[in-house]
């Protein structure tokens, strides 16, 4: 089948489960973990549609989001590290210096 | 170009003199000599060219029709609808003429002014230069309007005239201008003035609706025709006119500025207010004559008029004391006989004692300043006396022109007082206009002002020049002879007043000669002279008879005065006469409280009514002003409140908007990044929601 | 049997759909982070069957090496590595805030879905084939992807190069042992 339908709703709940997990997890790490589930779901939505179009430019950029989701893993790692040396943890509820 | 071509010269002569000694002699503070030879010779060259322009005239022209000459186009208003729905230019003409009445006034009025010039060139030379420039400026100026007012051949040329006697006669009577009195009788002269020539002007205005003309020549004519104008017409232009010649010829109610006007200069009244400017209103009612002939209302009124203030006068001269009021009175008097003679219709007679009356008044005003000059400037007749001795020549010429004045024959004074007696009395004889009754009255009052004349005239006499000083040792050595300059003019005018009325107006009829009076025979065709025929209307006898009466009513008043003043040196008789009438001697002492009573009635009023005006306006405007300032406080006051509370509480309010919204916003930046991620996810919701809405 | 064999390529959807989306709850719920992590890589290796499901072999190549073999153990590594200083497992769920985040996650998802299901696909010659077509050719997946990338899209690769390198350098930074990343006395440091 070349309907794309399934797998948008697939990258849909996937995306929607990785939001909430951003919302929602206190350890600062399962957040950035939870913001790589959304990428996927991304991805996921590329392909999909560049089988469904027929067009590989979708792929090409879900190469791209993929280097880009690495790059990010990368600097959100190097965040961990410079929170916990700041805060000596890791949960987000105590990251409120910019509280007001 | 013959003399009386260039008639406009005459007045003009006189003017030069005026501009040069006013603009330059004064400024520049140029010398006495410069200024009355400048003067005399302005004052000069229009007597001489003066003359040389009658004479010719009446060797050459027609002297039965007016030699009319225009100078210039002077107005030009455009068409004017008049009475009766015709249309008429506007056209007056600065245009002069020469006739029988004009020649007459130019010859007297050019000479005795050239005389009196002459006599001020003595009289003022204890003045500064500037003054003295400045007097004659005037003097000179006082010739050209007064030359002005006689040549002219129009109601408007004569009214500039008019004016121009009127500024001048103010100028002079206030020459001492430093002192308060001499600046105020000059402005009562004007002012009162003022009122006549607001009579003046309606007249005017009047006579060109009704005639669509303002020349004399025209209104002459107009008048002839009707041109269906109503009789009514003639009435009211003649008695506004009228109500003019009340004011410039001091007669009753307008004569109150006369006796102040004796403020000024000595050859001022002598000149101004004796001699020409106050003859002004005779002239100018005999030029007008036929109004006056087609309104017998208008001529009684003069006549009334005219009577009434002869003997009103003439009873004040009675008990003055100062020298030069005495004269004023007498003049006031004398001019309501001119008057009388007018309202009778005889406008010759009228015109005569204009002359004669210049001759003798002229003559007197001059002796009482040499009199005052002699005294040091005393003018009380009680401190003089006696002098007679010390100025033989200023005595005889001063006599001379007293008996003229008191009617006495042959003398001038005589000839034309008893013209006008005598038409008076042929007035009521035949019955004029309907008033003979009324006519009759008057010669009376004619009569008994001749007896007062007399009387008073010579108490001025007797008290001055006989007896013996009374004015203090120290007076008394200062008493001479006044100079050449003074006595000639004097000694001119004495002759006049012997033998001018003779030479002018001999009384034929008196002797069954017929053609005599040269006056006569010049003036009667310009004059429509009403009644002036009818010399056989009196009969032989009846005329001799007046003569008599009137003769020995002056007599009688000499010899009173004689009795009174001469005989008696303590002046026992009138003393104790005075304290006998109390009342009647305050009454006329202090001349009926007439000024009083003006000063209650008007003057005060019309101050009082000023200055609370000026308080209203004062007030007003002060409370406006007062007003203003206290609401501009008050209203800044408020604003400052409403600055305060409202503005500054709306800067509060706002900034505590501010700060409750801060505050409230505040929680939102809880530093919490998730909390941030949730409102972005519903931020996003929500508005896909509302597209979705919208796009349904 | 028939069925399976019949519809073998939905029921193999499905089955992969299921298990990816549970380890996406099991990435959102689970409370140790270790756990976390492996429900997410066995999320990642069933999205890379779902890549080769829609013939993108060379991306789903990718995404186990990168995904999987890189990106986890880096988040392993940091996981130990803050355990190793002394971290304690937390609570999951932030206080309150759960119920109000899965309203909104469910609201924006159904909104979307709403969107999609409103919307109109666009059409254009899907298929196999095409994942493998190179102009006229049809060389292989990876050598579709591979040609593509280094001419029509060989600027962005570049540029991604450039973030690349950009985010090991900003990693290094952040990383770094400083005496100015220590623990402040109140001021924030980079």
């Amino acid at each position: 089948m070349i309907s794309a339908e399934p797998y948008v709703a697939l990258s849909l709940v996937l995306l929607c489960l990785g939001l909430v997990g951003v919302m929602v997890r206190r350890n600062f790490i399962t957040v950035l973990m939870s913001l790589e589930l959304m990428f996927n779901a991304v991805n996921l939505n590329l392909i999909a549609f560049s089988f469904r179009l027929g067009d590989l430019a979708g792929q090409i950029l879900a190469i791209f989001v993929i280097t880009i989701a690495a790059a990010e893993a990368a600097i959100g790692l190097g965040l961990i590290i410079a929170l916990v040396r700041l805060k000596d943890t890791v949960s987000l509820d105590e990251a409120d210096l910019m509280r007001s | 170009m013959s003399f009386y071509d260039l008639i406009w010269l005459v007045p003009v002569f006189p003017l030069i003199g005026a501009a040069f000694n006013g603009l330059v002699s004064n400024r520049l503070g140029l010398s006495k000599t410069v200024t009355h030879t400048v003067a005399l010779l302005g004052a000069g060259a229009a007597w001489l060219w003066g003359w040389a322009a009658v004479v010719q005239w009446m060797l050459t022209e027609d002297t039965h029709r007016p030699y009319v000459v225009e100078v210039f186009s002077w107005i030009q208003g455009g068409e004017l609808a008049i009475f009766g729905g015709r249309v008429v230019p506007l056209e007056v003409a600065a245009s002069f003429q020469l006739d029988a009445l004009s020649a007459v006034m130019v010859g007297f009025v050019t000479f005795v002014g050239f005389l009196i010039h002459l006599y001020s060139v003595g009289y003022m030379h204890s003045e500064s230069d500037r003054a003295y420039a400045r007097y004659f400026s005037y003097l000179n100026l006082f010739m050209f309007a007064m030359l002005t007012l006689v040549t002219g051949s129009n109601l408007p040329v004569l009214f500039v005239g008019w004016e121009g006697v009127g500024l001048c006669s103010y100028l002079l009577i206030g020459f001492y201008f430093e002192k308060e009195w001499c600046a105020a009788a000059g402005m009562k002269a004007f002012i009162v003035n003022r009122i006549g020539d607001f009579g003046f002007l309606l007249a005017i205005f009047f006579a060109f609706f009704y005639f669509g003309t303002l020349e004399f020549a025209g209104l002459h004519e107009a008048m002839a025709a009707h041109h269906g104008v109503p009789a009514a017409a003639a009435t009211i232009i003649g008695v506004l006119l009228f109500v003019g010649a009340m004011g410039k010829s001091a007669q009753i109610p307008l004569y109150v500025w006369l006796p102040d006007a004796m403020a000024g200069p000595t050859p001022v009244s002598a000149l101004i207010h004796a001699a020409t400017m106050v003859t002004a209103g005779v002239y100018m009612v005999a030029r007008c004559n036929f109004f006056y002939q087609l309104s017998p209302t208008a001529m009684l009124t003069v006549a009334v008029v005219g009577g009434v203030t002869a003997v009103f006068s003439a009873t004040i001269g009675l008990v003055q004391n100062d020298i030069k009021k005495v004269l004023a009175y007498s003049t006031v008097s004398q001019l309501g006989y001119m008057f009388l003679a007018a309202g009778v219709g005889a406008y010759i007679a009228a015109i005569f004692h204009v002359v004669t009356h210049a001759f003798f008044k002229a003559c007197l005003f001059l002796g009482s300043g040499s009199v005052i000059h002699a005294c040091g400037g005393e003018q009380d007749m009680r401190k003089m006396g006696g002098l007679r001795k010390h100025m033989p020549t200023t005595f005889w010429t001063f006599v001379a022109a007293t008996v003229a004045i008191a009617g006495i024959p042959p003398l001038a004074g005589f000839v034309s007082k008893d013209m006008i007696l005598a038409k008076a009395f042929e007035a009521g004889l035949t019955d004029l206009n309907g008033h003979g009754t009324v006519y009759f009255l008057l010669w009376g009052l004619g009569l008994a002002g001749a007896a007062l004349t007399a009387f008073y005239m010579f108490r001025l006499v007797y008290m001055t020049f006989f007896g013996s000083f009374r004015g203090g040792e120290h007076a008394e050595h200062h008493l001479h002879e006044s100079p050449w300059t003074m006595t000639l003019p004097l000694q001119v005018l004495a002759v006049l007043s012997i033998v001018g009325g003779l030479a002018i107006g001999f009384p034929g009829q008196l002797f069954h000669l017929e053609g005599w009076s040269l006056i006569d025979r010049f003036m009667t065709p310009v004059v429509l002279s009403h009644g002036e025929h009818g010399h056989h209307a009196v009969s032989f006898a009846l005329e001799w008879g007046l003569v008599v009466v009137s003769v020995a009513a002056a007599v009688a008043g000499i010899l009173v005065a004689r009795r009174f003043y001469l005989l008696d040196p303590s002046f026992a008789k009138p003393r104790a006469l005075a304290e006998r009438f109390p009342f009647a001697y305050k009454l006329l002492l202090n001349k009926y409280w007439v000024d009083e009573l003006y000063d209650a009635t008007i003057i005060t009023p019309t101050v009082k009514g000023s200055r609370l005006l000026w308080e209203v306006d004062a007030r007003v405007v002060d409370g406006a002003v007062n007003g203003t300032a206290h609401s501009t406080v008050g209203s800044s006051f408020l604003s400052g409140v409403f600055d305060l509370k409202v503005v500054d509480g709306a800067v509060n309010l706002v900034a505590r908007i501010y700060d409750v919204a801060s505050r409230a916003f505040r929680r939102l930046q809880v530093g919490y990044a998730q909390g941030y991620a949730m409102v972005m996810v519903f931020g996003a919701a929500v508005l896909l929601g509302v597209f979705y809405l919208i796009k349904l | 049997m028939d069925f399976l064999i019949a519809n073998f390529e939905a029921v193999l959807f499905y089955t992969v759909a299921a298990a990816a989306v549970a380890g996406g709850i099991g990435v959102v719920t689970l409370k140790h982070p270790v756990h976390a992590a492996l429900a997410l890589l066995e999320t990642f290796v069933m999205v890379a069957v779902l890549f080769v499901l829609r013939h993108a072999e060379f991306l789903a190549a990718v995404q186990v090496l990168v995904y999987a073999g890189g990106i986890m153990v880096l988040y392993l590594f940091a996981i130990m590595l803050v355990r190793f200083k002394g971290m304690r497992p937390d609570e999951v769920f932030l206080s309150g805030i759960a119920p109000l985040a899965i309203l909104g996650g469910v609201l924006l998802g159904a909104f979307v879905a709403i969107g999609i299901l409103l919307g109109t696909m666009a059409t254009g010659e899907g298929g196999a084939a095409a994942m493998r077509a190179v102009g006229d050719e049809l060389p292989g997946n990876t050598e579709a992807v591979g040609w593509l990338l280094y001419t029509t899209y060989l600027v962005p690769f570049e540029v991604v190069s450039v973030v690349l390198l950009v985010a090991m350098i900003g990693a290094i930074i952040f990383g770094r042992r400083d005496a100015a990343l220590s623990k402040p006395d109140g001021e924030v440091k980079p």
